[in-house]
């Protein structure tokens, strides 16, 4: 992995994200900049996903279940080359097929999502086809820490474990704010790694923002044979601007002018002292 | 006469068999088959098929909502899933998945609901499905399905085989005798079946209440010489217009019958293009009431709302304003 590169990348998805989410005037700002980094690398180093593989039987899926940051998804498969960038002005627009929760109309989207607690599910029932099949393609689902209280989540925990989908990675974007406030205020979760190993999952802890350690930690993939893999991926809701960080009003927030400027500014400094 | 469709002779086995042992014809054919059950393999009379095709049958345990959103994870890696739970739990506690993973998502799986309307009897009102028309109505993208006969049941299995499309399908358990004898009489997706074709009245029933209606409509004729078009009109949406029109052009009165709440189904669906499209007669929706059922078993519930060979024809009577005392020919 070309660690200079991909954190160049990293900051000019984040300055992407702010910009459509401006454009739109809409998006949940805070958690596409915390699951950002996630999606670079697995875009970029994991995922053997392309526009010209997307419809190969072969190729790894990628189930946003945490659909609400689909821009962080959008910004990633538009550098992919799924689709002209220049698409994603439309982006929640009158009659744009770049809403703001993923669907299908857009290439690239594996599944409908936003609704939460259903990409564990589908991911869950995709893993079993692959094994079914004798195919070699993995599995991923992207969650936030806020919605495993949907109690579906924990039906396809059991189900994942039950057929020992080791073809499976889930991984938790834990930035531990959701909308209300502090996901531990509102519905505890935690401890997240002890529930899913006694449901018979392996479990890693990684730094979320750390793209060295992100590739790491999928190269380990599979953590264990015959178990499903759970990463927890410890992040910072609204990394990468200094005034969003940690700050729950950024759920949705949306920058005004000044605002918006500030962060590209923040973004550009954080460039410039790479390259 | 008799008020009760189950002291009729009924040669025909429980669609519910006939679901079961068509899925084992297809499933031997073609290996992409897979019946995805929520500890329902009992119920849905699929434990031959689990023993015969072990690699064909995902359990998953008592839960609807991940057996949906299982489905329509296999679905999308190219499986012809047939998810298989009663109907109350599959259409009530997996509305979600079934409109978002299913029916938006476009991932082509067949609902089947077993043991649809009124069919668990006494086990009461957490157990029967009289919601599921009406809630997957509104829902884009999904077909909805509940075949009367042993013909029409094997038919809707067979084609949704090879559907590349969501549908739903539901059937109850108890022996269906055939509607017809007429092979020609085909069955498609989305064109009612006109069973006996009359100019006094129409009768549009769904599912197995289809039966109770032709024989309402048999002694119409019989007794009274009222001639009546008793249309099957198993697949609920699309709804076949075409078919509603016509019969409603050439009869006097229109009644409807479903195993189903008489609000958002069949009848109601029926109604609105019938108002639509400028046939303003004498109509009835017969289904059951805005109530948590009456105790009983399936055939007493459904006697006890008239949906039922005597009830049909008192109200067939009924409608067309004649004393429903009068065993003469009017």
């Amino acid at each position: 992995m070309n660690v200079k590169k991909m954190a160049i990348r990293s900051i000019t998805y984040r300055q992407k994200i702010l910009k459509y989410i401006v454009g739109a005037n809409a998006g949940h700002t805070g958690g596409s900049l915390s699951c950002i980094d996630i999606l670079n690398v697995l875009y970029n180093e994991v995922l053997n996903v392309s526009p010209q593989n997307f419809n190969s039987p072969n190729r790894d899926r990628y189930i946003q279940s945490k659909g609400h940051c689909v821009e962080a998804l959008y910004v990633v498969l538009a550098d992919k080359g799924f689709f002209p960038e220049d698409d994603l002005h439309t982006m929640c627009r009158y009659k744009s097929h770049y809403i703001g929760h993923p669907t299908r109309k857009v290439y690239g989207v594996e599944q409908n999502t936003g609704a939460l607690g259903h990409g564990l599910s589908l991911s869950v029932g995709t893993a079993i086809a692959a094994k079914l099949d004798n195919k070699a393609y993995k599995v991923f689902t992207l969650m936030g820490d806020g919605e495993l209280p949907e109690g579906s989540n924990w039906e396809a925990a059991l189900t994942a474990a039950h057929y020992k989908l080791d073809n499976l990675c889930a991984i938790i974007d834990k930035n531990s704010l959701q909308i209300t406030g502090p996901t531990a205020d509102v519905c505890n979760t935690d401890p997240i790694d002890e529930k899913f190993e006694s449901f018979g999952w392996e479990v890693k802890h990684v730094n979320g923002h750390s793209l060295q350690e992100l590739k790491q930690v999928f190269d380990e993939l599979p953590f264990k044979k015959g178990k499903p893999s759970l990463i927890i991926a410890h992040t910072v809701k609204g990394n990468g601007v200094s005034f969003m960080q940690n700050q729950t009003k950024w759920h949705h927030g949306v920058p005004d002018k000044e605002q918006y400027s500030i962060a590209v500014k923040e973004l550009d400094t954080a460039l410039a002292a790479i390259i | 006469m008799s008020a009760s469709t189950d002291n009729q002779k009924m040669p025909g086995k429980a669609n519910l068999d006939v679901f079961s042992g068509t899925l084992q014809v297809l499933a031997q054919a073609d290996r992409e088959i897979l019946a995805v059950t929520s500890d329902s393999r009992g119920s849905g009379k699929l434990v031959a098929f689990g023993q015969k095709f072990p690699a064909q049958i995902i359990e998953i345990g008592i839960a609807e909502q991940n057996l949906v959103g299982v489905a329509a994870g296999l679905a999308s890696a190219g499986k012809k899933v047939f998810a298989v739970s009663p109907a109350c739990f599959l259409t009530a506690r997996a509305l979600e998945q079934i409109k978002n993973d299913i029916a938006y998502s476009d991932n082509p799986v067949k609902l089947i609901g077993i043991s649809a309307g009124v069919s668990y009897g006494a086990l009461g009102s957490t157990h029967h499905s009289l919601h599921d028309y009406a809630v997957l109505r509104c829902i884009n993208n999904i077909m909805i399905v509940a075949p009367a006969d042993n013909f029409e049941t094997e038919q809707a299995i067979t084609q949704a085989a090879k559907l590349n499309k969501p549908i739903y399908i539901r059937f109850g358990k108890k022996p269906m005798s055939l509607l017809t004898e007429d092979e020609s009489n085909g069955f498609e997706f989305g064109k009612g079946r006109l069973i006996t074709e009359g100019n006094d009245i129409a009768i549009i029933a769904t599912g197995e209440t289809v039966y109770p209606a032709l024989q309402a409509a048999i002694k119409l004729q019989a007794i009274y010489n009222i001639n009546a078009s008793v249309i099957s009109m198993h697949t609920i949406k699309p709804l076949d217009y075409a078919l509603l029109k016509l019969v409603a052009a050439n009869t006097k009165a229109v009644i409807t019958v479903e195993e189903h709440s008489i609000y958002g189904g069949l009848g109601e669906a029926c109604a609105s293009f019938l108002l639509e499209n400028g046939y303003h007669k004498p109509f009835k929706i017969m289904g059951i009431p805005d109530e948590y059922t009456v105790t009983g078993s399936q055939t007493e519930i459904l006697n006890h709302y008239g949906i039922s060979e005597d009830g049909i024809l008192k109200m067939s009577l009924q409608l067309l304003g004649l004393n429903t005392d009068e065993k003469t020919k009017p």
